[in-house]
């Protein structure tokens, strides 16, 4: 398969930017600590019945693996700058190639910063049974499929020197929007919002402890729809992008 | 030997846009490009057409051998990535991380991204506007080089001497059209032309004007300007007739100048007349 070495090389790439995969994998242990450690003792947050330290074990980890995969976004934007993006283009790379790559990068960013928050989980007393952890981790995973398309479609519209400030608040916003900070509630206004939105739905993987179903068919229809607009964009925006940055 | 085309002409004649179509990035407004009897983009991603762009810099995060690798991989018949290193001159820092390279480095690792490839048709789109003399010249060694394999080289350049010096024929553009297509001396002469200017106080313009190798003259106060079809025949004619021209200056014309004696020749339809301003390089 022609598109191998490349991918191998992107991996490589990714795991020797060593600044980049320190705060990305350190920044959401530390508010991990600081805030589930502030209320280790708790057993049902916010009336979900879910322990305070596995409930931000999954909104940190939705904040985490989000940030992971929007950070394709700032490379794609970088490259782009530096003229990598032409040069690609006029290779035999096929796009398909190219968006397999950044995504199979930003999956083994997020998926190293998940397994780094379970540890810190276990670490605050969150104990599940094997099919638990494996159920909540497949759930983050396909939860993040918008948000490969949405870091592309960003890498692909913005500027290295505007991709920051939009993915910091973006990513806070939605981290906000989703309950990572605490529980959204049952009604009212943000309930309401969170709903609508991916990142809702991957703080929402924690209720995989409760028993039955995590995601009711609702969260599957609103992570498709996500998926297919958030996709059409990305292939959009990598389609319009032919120009010099 | 392949064949080496110069794609020359002042700062905003289309070169690059020109390229830009050759290579897929950029759609014709009307008309279609072709390359190798088919589109751009199915030329490229058949690996036929390799292209060194006129700006761009490397990825970090890898060794010069890994980069070159990594392109060469995307390609049908790409050269031995050490065969490259060597042509490029790029051995010495192969293990080097892109984002260390100086300068001069990341030219040659830049040539080496085109090189790797192996294509029919290498495009070059305005290659050694970032090198210093030095570099230019260890890179039109290695593009040589690359041509004697039988590969066609395109490069677009606004140095009139390059082309000259390593182009077989070169296409002359200007306002996005194609005003002369020929072997480079015949496009040097064309555009060749220099000027000279001395100060010679009371003279006949229709004496001087007799002189060899002048195709023109003007007067400017006490100086006369003499647009040369070949200045050194002129200057040696100009100082056996007037041994007392002094300051003397002969200025080659550049390339937009050149040009818009060029393209003014429909509108005025006589050539020479147009005059010869003042070069600025």
């Amino acid at each position: 398969m022609i598109g191998l070495t490349y991918i191998r090389y992107e991996l490589l790439r990714t795991l020797r930017n060593r600044r980049f995969f320190v705060l990305s994998l350190g920044f959401p242990l530390v508010l991990y600590f600081l805030i589930a450690g502030a209320s280790k003792g708790v057993h049902s947050i916010g009336g979900t019945g879910i322990s305070a330290p596995l409930y931000f074990m999954a909104g940190l980890a939705s904040f985490g693996t989000m940030s992971a995969m929007l950070s394709s976004g700032g490379r794609i934007a970088t490259e782009r700058a530096a003229g990598w993006n032409r040069q690609l283009r006029i290779s035999p790379l096929p796009p398909r190639t190219y968006f397999r790559a950044k995504v199979i990068t930003s999956y083994m960013m997020a998926l190293l910063s998940v397994a780094a928050l379970y540890g810190a989980g276990a670490a605050l007393g969150v104990s599940l049974s094997a099919r638990e952890w494996l159920e909540m981790t497949g759930l983050l995973l396909v939860g993040l499929i918008p948000f490969a398309a949405l870091g592309i479609a960003l890498g692909h519209v913005l500027t290295p020197d505007s991709i920051g400030a939009a993915m910091g608040g973006g990513v806070s916003l939605l981290a906000f929007l989703g309950g990572t900070w605490f529980p959204l509630g049952n009604h009212g206004f943000l309930h309401d919002v969170g709903q609508y939105l991916p990142s809702y739905w991957l703080v929402q993987a924690s209720h995989v402890a409760l028993g039955g179903s995590a995601w009711p068919g609702k969260a599957w229809l609103v992570m498709a729809v996500w998926t297919v607009v958030l996709s059409s964009l990305a292939l959009r925006a990598y389609r319009r992008d032919t120009g010099r940055v | 030997m392949g064949e080496t085309v110069a794609l020359l002409g002042p700062n905003g004649a289309g070169k690059s846009t020109t390229i830009d179509m050759m290579l897929g990035l950029l759609a014709p407004d009307d008309g279609t490009a072709s390359l190798f009897g088919r589109s751009p983009a199915d030329a490229v991603a058949a690996g036929a057409v390799g292209a060194m762009l006129q700006t761009g810099s490397l990825i970090r995060d890898l060794s010069v051998r890994e980069l070159i690798s990594m392109i060469g991989s995307l390609y049908p018949q790409p050269l031995a990535v050490d065969e490259v290193l060597e042509l490029t001159g790029a051995s010495e820092f192969a293990s080097q991380r892109t984002q260390k390279l100086s300068g001069g480095q990341t030219q040659r690792v830049r040539s080496a991204v085109a090189l790797v490839s192996n294509p029919q048709l290498l495009v070059l789109d305005e290659p050694t506007v970032a090198m210093d003399v030095e570099g230019r010249n260890a890179f039109w060694r290695t593009m040589r080089e690359f041509a004697t394999r039988g590969k066609t080289i395109v490069f677009a350049t606004h140095y009139l001497e390059e082309a000259d010096t390593y182009a077989d024929r070169a296409v002359l553009m200007a306002h996005g059209r194609i005003v002369a297509d020929g072997p480079t001396n015949e496009i040097k002469a064309m555009v060749g032309t220099r000027t000279i200017r001395a100060t010679l106080p009371g003279v006949e313009l229709d004496a001087l004007a007799g002189l060899a190798g002048v195709s023109s003259v003007d007067r400017r106060g006490e100086a006369v300007v003499l647009t040369c079809a070949d200045s050194d025949r002129a200057i040696r004619a100009l100082l056996d007739a007037y041994p007392s021209a002094r300051d003397i200056e002969i200025i080659a014309a550049g390339l937009e100048e050149a040009f818009l004696t060029l393209t003014a020749d429909d509108a005025q339809a006589s050539p020479e007349r147009a005059p010869a301003t003042e070069a600025r390089r």
